[in-house]
């Protein structure tokens, strides 16, 4: 019987479609994740959606500390993302952000509290050289493996962030203080050894031009080096770059350095930036979250700054909400899964369309 | 007499991908008891039109009818339950699962590979093959593999077979055994289309001959009232003859000298023993052999990218100094000071990168020039402007990524490329494939041209004719050995066919 | 030492079952080649979806004695499979219908479900004017917990063997179950041959997109199993937000470490349960912290597994061919 039905439609690749369709698609995405969002709001708090959308700006620019701790947040995610990007552009699938973030973390409280006693002109440079080693080692070790023998990159990174948190977790016992709490308080709060210094009377402001600053960096070094290139190269056809005499075992292994490095930065700047402690928590999910702020931005550094803001944002937002209508602070994470999903979907749209099967009638004569 | 009916009626099908028109308009009857060849250059939308038979695509317009019903073929199952059968050219079997899962795959009912395996060796038994059922796909070789093929289209005793390029990969007995398999399954009333481009299959075995080109039905015809001239005219759209200049060598010196090359595959499998030859600057050495008998892994060992168990490589400067090659990757080699180009098989997967465009590409070969950090991105736009007007490259721009150009001038933009670096040695596999009968041309004009410039060509071919008109000598490939170098001139088509079965051709007959 | 052996194995297995449930959802997942990194917030939907059908049930008790133990199991038992099978269906309809990258769907579900599952948690000990951190469900957790009556008249032995309850078994049978139908049935060669070659799949009529959707909901779904295992039997139904933890990974890596084999997870689930807590039982009072790096060997050991799997490059012993690619017929 179904064998003479029709499908309804079908789906079919898009040919060339000029460069804003793209963005508009995802623009529509994200309206109609954010009126979604209103939705769920309203029902579960009762409250009208306008409140929400108020709630949500207030969160993140309410005030100049939000606005200051709204960039900051940004600024984390961002360096995580962009730390990811150029593995990803190889086709790597680096998701152990967090791990690597941690080591680099791990890296830099060591220094501040085993060189406690010397200057901080000392102990900064050593945190930095330490903590982007220490996060470029964590990138380094999957990525050999799967240069020699193939290993699957996502489950080992994976993998690798749980190590990770169990070796800060161990240390944090190790450098307990105070002495039974099983956490490592403030370190050096009065000494303030291995604090970065504050800029413009702002302890984020530091952190945020280094960011700025990678982030120019990264597009540079992807879009105009030769190592940018080699990097495209050997992520579009692995064949092609052996082919030209690229080593494509090299590639993946210095990519990787600097993918490690750049998340073990960012380790190092949540450590003597901002909160100057050390707990398997620290990174907070960001090596996740980073993952699809970079492929969101379809690995273009630039548009990371806006997929990173538009997440921070609505978790501030979230926060917010919850703390004003008494709700749990996982509602944040309700509502970035919520945008994220819409996103996702969206791309969709961009890459294909649905043909409405024309009516057959016209067969019978 | 006259009663036959059109088992398969394909209206007015129309199929796009993106831009690119693969079919227009189409109309194709299939009748049972009979063998149609569907004959079309590369492109021209012979396996997208069967795909749509089979399920595999979906027509924007068009309807097909069966048996005089209108039928919707949305899936491969569909397919199966209108007796369609498709056997294509790239196989589709899963490397991990033996035969008998393979030929079973998709079935209803009751898991039994027992039974499964029972009706395999009755196929098998009456048809002639040799199918070992428990047997995994990844340990087979590539014949055996296509005989899963069949005898799993077999076991669901489809009523139609379509068979896409079926002779490309087996040996001339093997495609005897299988045109035998194929004239009793006519004989038994099944409807069998078979896609080809060679004439002389289409002569052997084919009731009835339909043609399309560029996507559209050219027309259709009883294969014994046509010959193939005609049918050549029909697919090209006008008189073509193959006239392939060959200029007399300039100079010649040997360039390349190999000598007991041994390759062995991942796999352990032998895939060139003891291959020994020298290749001259000047002239074109072809390279004959049915596909998979080693070209590859040659022109790879040469080009340092295929691991070597044992043997040498020496390339030989005028002033007779040699520079092993083994053991060197590209990158080694070019530092040596050697240009050695390379146009292989696979020109989007290998030669360049389908999604980056075409100045992107033509920097392939460049980008590490200079000290800088930096790539220079103003030569390789400018390398990419000239091979544009001088190869006549339909493009867009050269910011198009080469992936939505056509095959013809996907191949023109790596040409292009590695001919620009004013190569010793150019090495070439399939140059041709896919392109049509103009395209072809420029392309051998080309290789030509890079002959007369002194440049040791190495042709790797598949298509016998040109091969004779174009190369100085072959040497002809037989399951990884040398099977013999003959001149270009003068050497008959019957010997190198039968060179390419069996060592050393019909010496011992 | 045998007192301590006969403590530590049913510990053991208990830590592992929810590991189990976790790792033969995966492993039917990803045999029709999608990878769900999904799963940590499946695992966290289940439970909590088994913990709202248990509080609206506890609540619309007049009182804890009245509680019918059959309706006490299947009221949550439906909620958790309800919810497990939305987020799998999700899942499918975002990387099957709509192609969308499946890491990147797999970790924005796992934000999703981690955050749904701490919300409504969170909601809920609101709701039940518990002045703890904690949603207890005790009732509703004894009847999870029945074990079968004779098993303690049979001495050490039946308490190691028959001293579970229900969803212990349930668990090993759905894993010896799914590993019968992947490599006896003829169901479980068309999900392989999907997961490995979905062209070839599809080619040989069989519906690719239909073996997704059915393999990652069911696996969706057999993992929730996990995540209300969790808290109706082994947190003795007690919900407290995060504290079902990073048990989703690892079943994970479970996946990994039993090369997609649902049967030899079995064992290995007891074997990564045991490494879980085996800090508990190495001679403590030295040194706590030592104790934090016995908890990443289950981490370890998979990492070690996966290496050793590259190295010997066996074909039949790789992850699906497909995994974790988009499958679309017209591509070309």
């Amino acid at each position: 019987m179904n064998k003479t039905r029709q499908p309804l439609f079908h789906i079919v690749k898009r040919g060339e479609t000029p460069w804003y369709f793209g963005w508009g698609v995802r623009a529509i995405s994200i309206v109609l994740a954010l009126l979604c969002c209103g939705l769920i709001t309203t029902l579960v708090t009762g409250e009208n959606p306008f409140q929400f959308f108020a709630t949500v700006i207030d969160g993140s620019f309410g005030s100049s500390r939000k606005f200051m701790v709204l960039l900051q947040n940004t600024a984390m995610l961002l360096c995580i993302a962009l730390a990811l990007t150029p593995a990803f552009k190889m086709r790597f699938w680096n998701i152990g952000g967090e791990g690597q973030a941690l080591a680099g973390a791990l890296a830099a409280a060591a220094c501040m509290i085993l060189m406690k006693d010397l200057p901080n002109l000392v102990v900064i440079p050593c945190m930095v050289v330490t903590s982007l080693l220490a996060g470029a080692v964590w990138g380094a070790v999957p990525a050999f493996f799967k240069a020699k023998f193939g290993t699957n990159e996502t489950l080992f990174t994976l993998m690798m962030n749980y190590v990770a948190t169990q070796i800060v977790a161990y240390f944090s016992v190790v450098w307990e203080n105070p002495k039974g709490s099983g956490s490592i308080g403030v370190i050096n709060p009065i000494s303030k050894i291995g604090w970065f210094p504050d800029l413009f009377g702002s302890k984020y402001a530091l952190n945020i031009i280094i960011v700025v600053l990678v982030t120019v960096g990264m597009f540079i070094y992807l879009n105009y080096t030769k190592h940018g290139y080699e990097i495209s190269v050997v992520g579009e056809s692995e064949r092609t770059a052996r082919y030209i005499g690229i080593k494509v075992e090299k590639i993946v292994i210095r990519t990787m350095l600097i993918s490690g490095a750049i998340c073990g930065l960012a380790g190092l700047l949540l450590v003597g930036g901002t909160n100057h402690t050390l707990n398997s928590a620290i990174v907070d999910g960001r090596g996740f979250t980073a993952v699809m702020v970079s492929w969101l931005a379809k690995f273009n550094p630039i548009w990371m700054v806006l997929t990173s803001f538009l997440l921070v944002f609505l978790q501030r937002g979230a926060g917010e909400i919850a703390t004003d209508f008494g709700l749990n602070a996982s509602f944040g994470d309700i509502l970035t899964g919520v945008i994220l999903f819409f996103i996702i979907g969206g791309e969709f749209f961009i890459t294909y369309k649905l043909i409405l099967t024309k009516s057959s009638k016209k067969e019978e004569k | 007499m006259e009663t036959k009916v059109a088992t398969v009626k394909m209206r007015d099908i129309t199929k796009t991908f993106g831009s690119v028109i693969a079919n227009d308009k189409v109309w194709l009857d299939i009748y049972k008891g009979e063998i149609l060849a569907l004959l079309g250059e590369n492109g021209s939308g012979k396996t997208t039109l069967m795909n749509m038979l089979s399920g595999i695509y979906y027509p924007d317009e068009g309807d097909i009818f069966i048996n005089d019903q209108k039928v919707v073929i949305r899936s491969p199952k569909d397919a199966f339950d209108h007796g369609i059968g498709m056997i294509h050219q790239h196989f589709k079997l899963v490397d991990v699962l033996t035969a008998a899962e393979n030929i079973t795959l998709g079935l209803d009912g009751k898991l039994d590979l027992k039974a499964a395996a029972k009706k395999i060796r009755q196929i098998c038994d009456s048809y002639g093959f040799e199918v070992d059922p428990n047997q995994k796909v990844y340990d087979m070789s590539v014949s055996q593999k296509q005989t899963v093929e069949i005898v799993k289209v077999l076991f669901r005793g489809a009523d139609i077979l379509i068979l896409d390029e079926p002779t490309a990969v087996l040996t001339p007995q093997e495609t005897d055994k299988l045109f035998a398999v194929l004239r009793n399954m006519r004989n038994d009333g099944k409807a069998i289309v078979i896609i080809t481009h060679k004439m002389h299959e289409v002569e052997d075995l084919s009731d009835r001959v339909a043609i399309l080109r560029h996507g559209q039905f050219v027309g259709d015809m009883p294969t014994k009232d046509t010959n193939a001239q005609e049918m050549t005219n029909m697919m090209v759209g006008h008189a073509v003859t193959l006239n392939i200049a060959r200029p007399e060598p300039v100079n010649p010196r040997p360039r390349i000298e190999v000598k007991d090359l041994t390759v062995r595959s991942i796999d352990g499998i032998l895939k060139l023993q003891d291959v020994s030859f020298t290749a001259m600057s000047g002239e074109i050495l072809g390279i004959a052999g049915i596909s998979g008998s080693g070209q590859k892994e040659l022109l790879e060992a040469i080009a340092g990218l295929q691991p070597v168990e044992k043997g040498s490589v020496s390339y030989i400067e005028d002033d007779g100094t040699r520079d092993e090659l083994l053991g060197k990757d590209p990158l080694d080699i070019a530092e040596k000071g050697i240009t050695l180009s390379f146009v292989p098989e696979d020109r989007l997967g290998m030669g360049l990168v389908g999604g980056m465009d075409l100045s992107d590409n033509m920097m392939l070969r460049s980008f590490r020039k200079g000290r800088s950090v930096f790539t220079d991105r103003k030569s390789p736009a400018t390398l990419a402007r000239r091979v544009v007007k001088e190869l006549e490259v339909k493009t867009p721009g050269i910011e198009t990524p080469v992936r939505k150009l056509s095959g013809g001038n996907v191949q023109k933009v790596l040409v292009g490329r590695e001919i620009a670096s004013a190569p010793t040695v150019l090495l070439t596999a399939y140059a041709v494939r896919g392109l049509d009968i103009n395209s072809s041309h420029t392309i051998y004009d080309l290789i030509n041209q890079q002959k007369q410039k002194g440049v040791a060509v190495i042709y790797v071919g598949e298509d016998l004719d040109v091969l004779l008109e174009l190369c100085d000598r072959i040497l002809v490939l037989c399951a990884g050995k040398v099977s013999g170098i003959v001149p270009g001139r003068g050497a008959k088509k019957r010997d190198v066919g039968m060179m390419m079965t069996r060592l050393g051709g019909n010496a011992n007959e | 030492m045998f007192e301590a052996i006969l403590s530590f194995l049913p510990r053991a297995i208990a830590q592992g079952i929810p590991l189990l449930y976790g790792s033969t959802g995966e492993i039917v997942t990803q045999k029709s080649g999608n990878m769900n990194l999904g799963i940590p917030g499946v695992m966290y939907v289940g439970g909590i979806c088994g913990v709202i059908g248990a509080f609206l049930y506890e609540q619309s008790l007049p009182s804890p004695d009245a509680i019918n133990s059959f309706l006490a199991v299947l009221i949550p038992t439906l909620f958790c499979l309800l919810g497990s099978l939305l987020m799998g269906l999700l899942f499918c309809f975002l990387t099957v219908t709509l192609r969308a990258n499946q890491n990147v769907t797999g970790l924005a579900m796992t934000t999703f479900g981690v955050g749904f599952g701490n919300f409504f948690g969170g909601s809920l000990v609101k709701l039940s004017g518990a002045d703890m951190p904690f949603l207890a469900l005790s009732a509703t957790s004894n009847c999870f917990k029945v074990t079968l009556p004779f098993a303690d008249k049979l001495g050490v032995f039946g308490d190691l063997v028959f001293g579970y309850s229900f969803l212990v078994y349930l668990a090993i049978a759905i894993a010896l179950i799914a590993s019968f139908l992947i490599n006896r049935t003829r169901t479980g060669l068309h999900l392989r041959a999907v997961g490995e070659n979905p062209n070839t799949a599809d080619a040989a009529g069989i519906n690719v997109n239909l073996y997704k959707y059915l393999a990652t909901c069911i696996g969706c779904m057999i993992a929730g199993l996990g995540g209300l295992y969790y808290v109706m039997d082994y947190a003795g139904g007690i919900w407290a937000n995060n504290a079902f933890g990073d048990r989703g990974w690892l079943a994970i890596a479970l996946v990994i470490f039993t090369i997609w084999r649902p049967n030899v997870g079995v064992l290995a689930s007891f074997l990564f349960g045991g490494l879980y807590i085996l800090h508990m039982y190495i001679p403590s009072g030295m040194n706590l912290a030592v104790k934090e790096l016995y908890k990443m060997l289950p981490y370890v050991v998979t990492i070690i597994v996966l290496i050793i799997s590259s190295l010997r490059n066996q074909r039949d012993k790789q992850p699906p061919q497909s995994l974790g690619l988009p499958y679309f017929r017209e591509d070309r």
